[in-house]
């Protein structure tokens, strides 16, 4: 998909476009063959207005060196009226919503003039209403006769816009299918290959010790809007709770204000019986709290510390990394031999840089680590987002291993699958409120979605 | 930030309160209240420097560099490279400025000289931080000490010799030419000896703006107004400012980013080579060590203090140009008066946060600080040279505490930038 | 270009010479522009450098190139330790100047006698620079102002209250020199006959210098203290969520960066000046910038550099006997620091690529291979 948009170069093979061949060395020329690319992350800048965004790049000119505003912002209006965009022009893009930025992310390429339109991921960050508006923008398009590649992984989105439908795999295609001809189950085996893993929990060994109770907990952001509202729920030992929604509803500053590393407005924690509500990270990291953050790069690891290093982080005042204020290195380096023994962490040694090993090696340290010194509760937010299978499978065999020793785990994701195969509970969340508990034992994959919309509230 | 924006938070339909736009009537109503302000002042303290066109005109003087500066910073800083290193090439732009005057026989070939000698310094800074990526604050700390460096071991080679010169300075620079509007030189004069009540007062402001302004200030004056219309009315300045606000989304466009990234260092340098040249060509009359005495430094506060906007930047400049003309002209006595300029003002603030925006804390805090500085101001009659010294370092470094949290700088500014990084 | 990088650095083996090989470049390359500014000029190079290098290895000289080196070193490790936690104390020049100032006048007055005196002076100067640090390290914390700007001002201010502070308080002329009354030659800090061959002595502050190096050393890479400060000097991100208080890791990394400044001019105070007067050392503080980024923030290297910085200042005047002015090593300096942090940055480059190639081979499983996946 980079290589379709310059951004990459091919080592072999060729690129048609309307039959005749093309190559790319830079984005530009994709541009200048009429391809046009929205990305997942979206290539705006915040600081600018929706005009200045657009004609970035390929600015009309007035009298040579002029910026013709004028011109640009009619030529926006036509479009966005044609294909009923609702694009306004001179709006700076950070008071846009994530929808309208998409819009204008679409807007960008067809002011290129672009034909064909690659969307990639382009639900990702959408709620459901969104997607459907997206949708009727993408049949409009289609309509006026352009050609547009969707890449998703979500199935059901993927079978509803489609006309045709081509399965990757580790870089190779694996099949073409037609959408009516097939099922979101048949779809997905494709796209894993085989059976797909299943995260499925046996008996439970949820006891009534609770280990950590949230009552009332209130965050709001700097300018007052409350993100995470009159949250409450108890995880028990041998338990895992599980929050469902969609991504931005609130889950990570839920799990920050667990931390300690956001404030919070109101309520009170209780960990193991004690109330930590006014303690520090460190404390609370101390008390008994493991932590596996969704965001490993940025939060779990320095990337350019050896692995012995990383072990230490968070864990800085506990055995076996130090002996009062002086690290042991000899205790944290055995010690992270083991983890990397017990967690099957593929790496050469354990002086390397944590850079250099692969998503799913980096993601096993970091669960060794946050298993290791007894923790009564973990938080795993997203613990096998972009891991591979094999990764991901044993991952899952920490968690139920753990679960089944009586930790408690708070476990946040937007893998439907997982959450349903290891949640004891579940809870959705919206909009910063848990809206419904929900049964993981008899719920399906769809019954869920529609209750972390908003659409199915009380399942 | 940005990462925890919820999107289900996003109010569509309410823009959240618009930013302050500071248009022509406001600016000139804030400019008359503030020489009434100084009136005040001088009236109470018979401080009568603080707008007599003696000091207005060195103000003006003094804010060139600064101001000169300031936009070699906004040019760098808008296309996402931080610029420490404006000091040094300051200080190459006042020894070539020198140096070119003195070689070809015109001031005008010093200022086409020092440009050039800040360039020089800003291709360093753009290997450096540009096509290397190394961190931009430490490429500018050592291009600060090179600029040093290679400037003294020059004046050693070329001045040294020369009569009148010597291993730290250069021989006497040939003049630059002033304009000034004669007419008004009696009139305004006479007004201002009065000593009247806000008349004075702006007679003195007008006459030091209208009498023996050199051209090179007139030049330096236009490039605020320049830069403005190249950074945000042409595509170049646009594809420039993307560069410093995401990278990645020019880049996917089909924008340079390392061609626009190094036109603005090279931009930016050669703006504050002019500065330096100003400083020995205009403000001297002849190269010396030392000269530019951290206003590279300063240029980048005004900057900030402008919220890396060319107009906030100008009144940056000026307000530390004042400050540091003040402080030739009666130094003690006049900054003494200032205090007095700076309690009323504090009195102001206090009365608009508690009238206007009904927070009665911050005005309580603000009076108090009021009524402290102007016990100072009541229990001494000057300030120690010393300490006029620093004024405008202090000015800034108080500016900057008050209001750096609601200043924006460019998203991507100081982040060092490779191709095909996306994410 | 990337690729051009790759395949040019890709012959070279990863080995420990690495971290050296960068320096050593730097300088080799300083030697060459050097060379070719002095033949511009009509010198002959190879004389100007044999000129240093003889007088650089007399008994005489080679204690005078460790009492200045002291001076630097110490500066050195003054900006090291906030460089090592990414924060840029470019304030050590004001901080020291502004504690010699306090510590001389307050050493003149001779409140106590003998050696409690050095140890006052001492004290206070190393109070005194925490103090004048801490107040950018608070801006930086409650007020969000960039360290850079505050200290930078905070020099210029340094500098305000010193002169006032040397001509209303604690001045006394000296002929034309207005300065701080002498300290009492009971409270000067013995030398050392550390050299042979000449009867200069050289400063006891070398022991206290080595001391700090030490010290620095084990503080940052052996206590708990030091791994937080790394980790948040590596990924702040990382670092909160692990538990550290990065706001105050910033204080106290700010105050211990202005305590070991307020020592830099300790060596020139107790050991040879005896009081502050405008002789005293300006500059050293910029002059620590340069050593620590050439030094690479490592104890040993800093001092192999303050040596280096040093042993040029020092001979730079042999170099007027061949008519060539002393300047010119301030060239040379300029072209290492520039040389350097760009050897540096390629060479760390170079070592990520190499070692996650090294990984990718090592590791047997071809799916397990490093691949560049997108942060999710």
């Amino acid at each position: 998909m980079k290589i379709l948009y310059g951004m990459q170069r091919p080592d072999e093979g060729e690129i048609r476009v309307n039959g005749s061949p093309v190559g790319f060395h830079t984005p530009a020329d994709a541009i200048a063959a009429g391809i046009g690319m929205v990305h997942q992350h979206f290539m705006l800048a915040d600081n600018l207005t929706v005009l200045e965004n657009v004609v970035l790049g390929s600015e009309p000119r007035r009298g040579g060196v002029a910026l013709d505003f004028a011109a640009a912002r009619k030529k926006i209006k036509e479009i966005s009226d044609a294909y009923g965009l609702g694009v306004r022009p001179d709006v700076p893009v950070e008071d846009l919503g994530v929808g309208d930025r998409q819009r204008v992310e679409i807007l960008k390429v067809l002011y290129r003039g672009a034909r064909i339109l690659i969307l990639d991921e382009p639900t990702a960050v959408l709620v459901p209403h969104e997607v459907d508006e997206l949708f009727d923008n993408l049949r409009g398009l289609v309509r006026e006769g352009l050609t547009i590649l969707f890449i998703s992984h979500k199935l059901d989105e993927v079978l509803r816009v489609a006309d045709e439908i081509t399965v990757i795999r580790r870089g190779t295609t694996v099949a073409a299918v037609n959408p009516k001809d097939v099922t979101s189950r048949k779809l997905a085996e494709l796209m894993v290959g085989s059976e797909l893993p299943s995260p499925e929990t046996r008996e439970s060994t949820v006891t009534d010790v609770v280990a950590l109770s949230v009552r009332d907990l209130t965050v709001r952001t700097g300018d007052g809007r409350p993100v995470v509202e009159n949250v409450s729920f108890d995880i028990h030992k041998g338990e895992v709770l599980g929050i469902a929604g969609v991504e931005g509803n609130g889950q990570a500053e839920l799990v920050e204000a667990i931390m300690g590393m956001r404030p919070s407005e109101a309520g009170a924690l209780t960990l193991a019986g004690a109330d930590i509500s006014h303690w520090s990270t460190l404390r609370r990291r101390a008390g008994g709290i493991g932590y596996i953050p969704e965001d490993r790069h940025r939060h779990g690891l320095l990337l350019e510390s050896p692995l012995w290093e990383n072990r230490i982080l968070g864990h800085q005042t506990r055995r076996p990394n130090v002996k009062g204020p002086w690290i042991d290195r000899a205790g944290a380096r055995a010690d992270t031999r083991r983890i990397v023994e017990e967690y099957d962490v593929r790496t050469p040694g354990i002086d390397v840089d944590a850079a250099t090993l692969s998503g799913g090696n980096q993601q096993k340290l970091i669960v060794g680590r946050e298993m290791s010194g007894d923790p009564v509760l973990l938080i795993a937010s997203h613990p096998t987002r972009g891991v591979d299978i094999g990764a991901q499978a044993a991952i899952w065999d920490h968690l139920r291993t753990a679960r089944a020793a009586g930790l408690a785990v708070l476990l946040i994701s937007a893998d439907l699958d997982e959450l349903i195969g290891l949640s004891d509970t579940l809870k959705v969340i919206l909009r910063g409120r848990i809206v419904a508990d929900v049964d993981p034992a008899n719920v399906t994959p769809e019954q869920l979605g529609s209750a972390m919309t908003g659409a199915g509230e009380g399942v | 930030m940005t990462a925890t924006d919820l999107p289900v938070e996003r109010p569509v339909e309410t823009p959240p309160a618009r930013r302050f736009r500071l248009s022509a009537p406001v600016l000139l109503l804030g400019l008359a209240g503030l020489v009434v302000l100084l009136s005040i002042a001088r009236l109470v303290t018979g401080a009568n420097d603080i707008t007599s066109a003696g000091t207005v005109s060195a103000a003006l003087g003094l804010a060139v560099p600064i101001g000169l500066a300031g936009l070699g910073g906004l040019w760098s800083e808008r296309a996402g490279v931080v610029n420490i290193g404006l000091e040094g090439m300051m200080v190459l732009g006042t020894w070539f400025g020198a140096w070119g005057a003195l070689q070809f026989h015109s001031p005008w070939a010093g200022v086409v000289a020092g440009a050039v000698g800040g360039a020089l310094g800003a291709v360093i800074h753009a290997v450096a931080t540009v096509t290397f990526g190394v961190d931009h604050i430490i490429s500018g700390v050592a291009i600060n000490i090179v600029g040093v460096g290679f400037t003294q071991y020059l004046s050693q080679l070329v001045f040294d010799g020369m009569p009148g010169g010597g291993t730290k300075n250069s021989p006497p620079l040939p003049k630059m030419g002033t304009v000034s509007l004669g007419f008004l030189d009696d009139p305004l004069r006479t007004v201002e000896a009065k000593h009247w009540f806000v008349l004075s007062d702006f007679a003195g402001v007008l006459r030091g703006i209208t009498q023996g302004v050199s051209w090179f200030t007139i030049l330096a004056i236009l490039l605020v107004p320049l830069s403005f219309y190249i950074l945000w009315r042409t595509p170049f300045g646009l594809r420039l400012r993307a560069c410093g606000e995401r990278p990645v989304a020019a880049e996917s466009l089909g924008v340079n980013v390392y061609l626009y990234k190094w036109a603005a260092v090279i931009i930016s340098g050669v703006l504050a080579g002019l500065g330096g040249a100003f400083l020995s060509l205009v403000a001297a009359g002849i190269y010396r060590d030392g000269q530019t005495g951290g206003r590279g430094y300063i240029g980048l506060a005004a900057m900030i203090f402008g919220n890396w906007r060319p107009g906030g930047l100008a009144g940056g400049a000026a307000l530390f140009g004042y400050t540091d003309a003040l402080q030739l002209r009666q130094g003690g006595i006049s900054v003494h008066a200032l205090l007095l300029v700076v309690v009323l003002l504090l009195v102001a603030v206090a009365v608009y946060q508690l009238v206007r925006q009904r927070r009665g804390v911050a005005a309580l805090v603000t009076g108090v600080v009021a009524i402290a500085v102007f016990v100072v101001f009541a229990v001494t009659d000057t300030v120690p040279e010393q300490f006029t010294s620093f004024t405008p370092h202090l000015t800034t470094l108080l500016v900057l505490s008050l209001a750096s949290q609601r200043l924006r700088m460019p998203a991507a500014d100081g982040v060092p930038y490779r191709r095909g990084q996306a994410k | 270009m990337n690729g051009f990088l790759d395949r040019m650095l890709g012959r070279v083996r990863l080995g420990g010479w690495l971290a050296v090989a960068a320096p050593v470049i730097a300088v080799v390359f300083a030697v060459l522009i050097t060379s070719v500014v002095l033949l511009v000029a009509g010198k002959a190079p190879v004389e100007a450098f044999t000129t240093l290098a003889d007088y650089g290895t007399q008994p005489r000289s080679m204690v005078m190139i460790l009492n200045t080196g002291v001076m630097y070193y110490i500066s050195a490790l003054a900006v090291a330790v906030g460089f090592r936690m990414n924060l840029f104390n470019i304030g050590v020049d004001g901080q020291y100047r502004l504690a010699a100032v306090v510590a001389a006048g307050l050493g003149g007055a001779a409140v106590v006698p003998g050696v409690l005196n050095i140890v006052l002076v001492v004290v206070v100067a190393v109070v005194v620079g925490a103090l004048w640090a801490a107040i950018a390290g608070l801006l930086r914390v409650y007020r969000g102002v960039s360290e850079v700007i505050s200290t930078i001002m905070l020099n210029a201010i340094a500098t305000g209250l010193g002169s006032w502070l040397v001509s209303e308080h604690f001045g006394v002329l000296t002929g034309n020199d207005l300065g701080t009354r002498p300290i009492p030659d009971d409270a000067h800090m013995p030398g050392i006959p550390l050299i042979a061959g000449t009867p200069v002595l050289v400063n006891g502050f070398i022991v206290v210098a080595v001391l700090l190096g030490v010290a620095y050393w084990v503080v940052l890479n052996r206590t708990r203290f030091g791994f937080e400060l790394r980790a948040t000097g590596k990924s702040e991100s990382a670092a909160v969520a692990s538990g550290v208080s990065v706001k105050k890791m910033i204080v106290v990394t700010m105050v211990m960066s202005g305590a070991v400044a307020g020592l830099i001019g300790m060596p020139e105070l107790l050991g040879a000046s005896y009081k502050y007067s405008n002789n005293f050392p300006a500059g050293l503080g910029f002059t620590g910038i340069a050593i620590a980024l050439l030094g690479r923030n490592n104890p040993v290297g800093m001092a192999v550099g303050a040596l280096l910085w040093s042993f040029l200042e020092n001979s730079s005047n042999q170099l007027q006997l061949l008519d060539i002015s002393k300047e010119i090593v301030q060239i040379m300096q300029g072209v290492v620091v520039i040389s350097v942090i760009i050897a540096y940055e390629l060479v760390h480059r170079y070592r990520i690529v190499a070692e996650q190639r090294r990984v990718s081979r090592e590791l047997a499983a071809p799916q397990e291979a490093p691949k560049a996946e997108a942060a999710a």
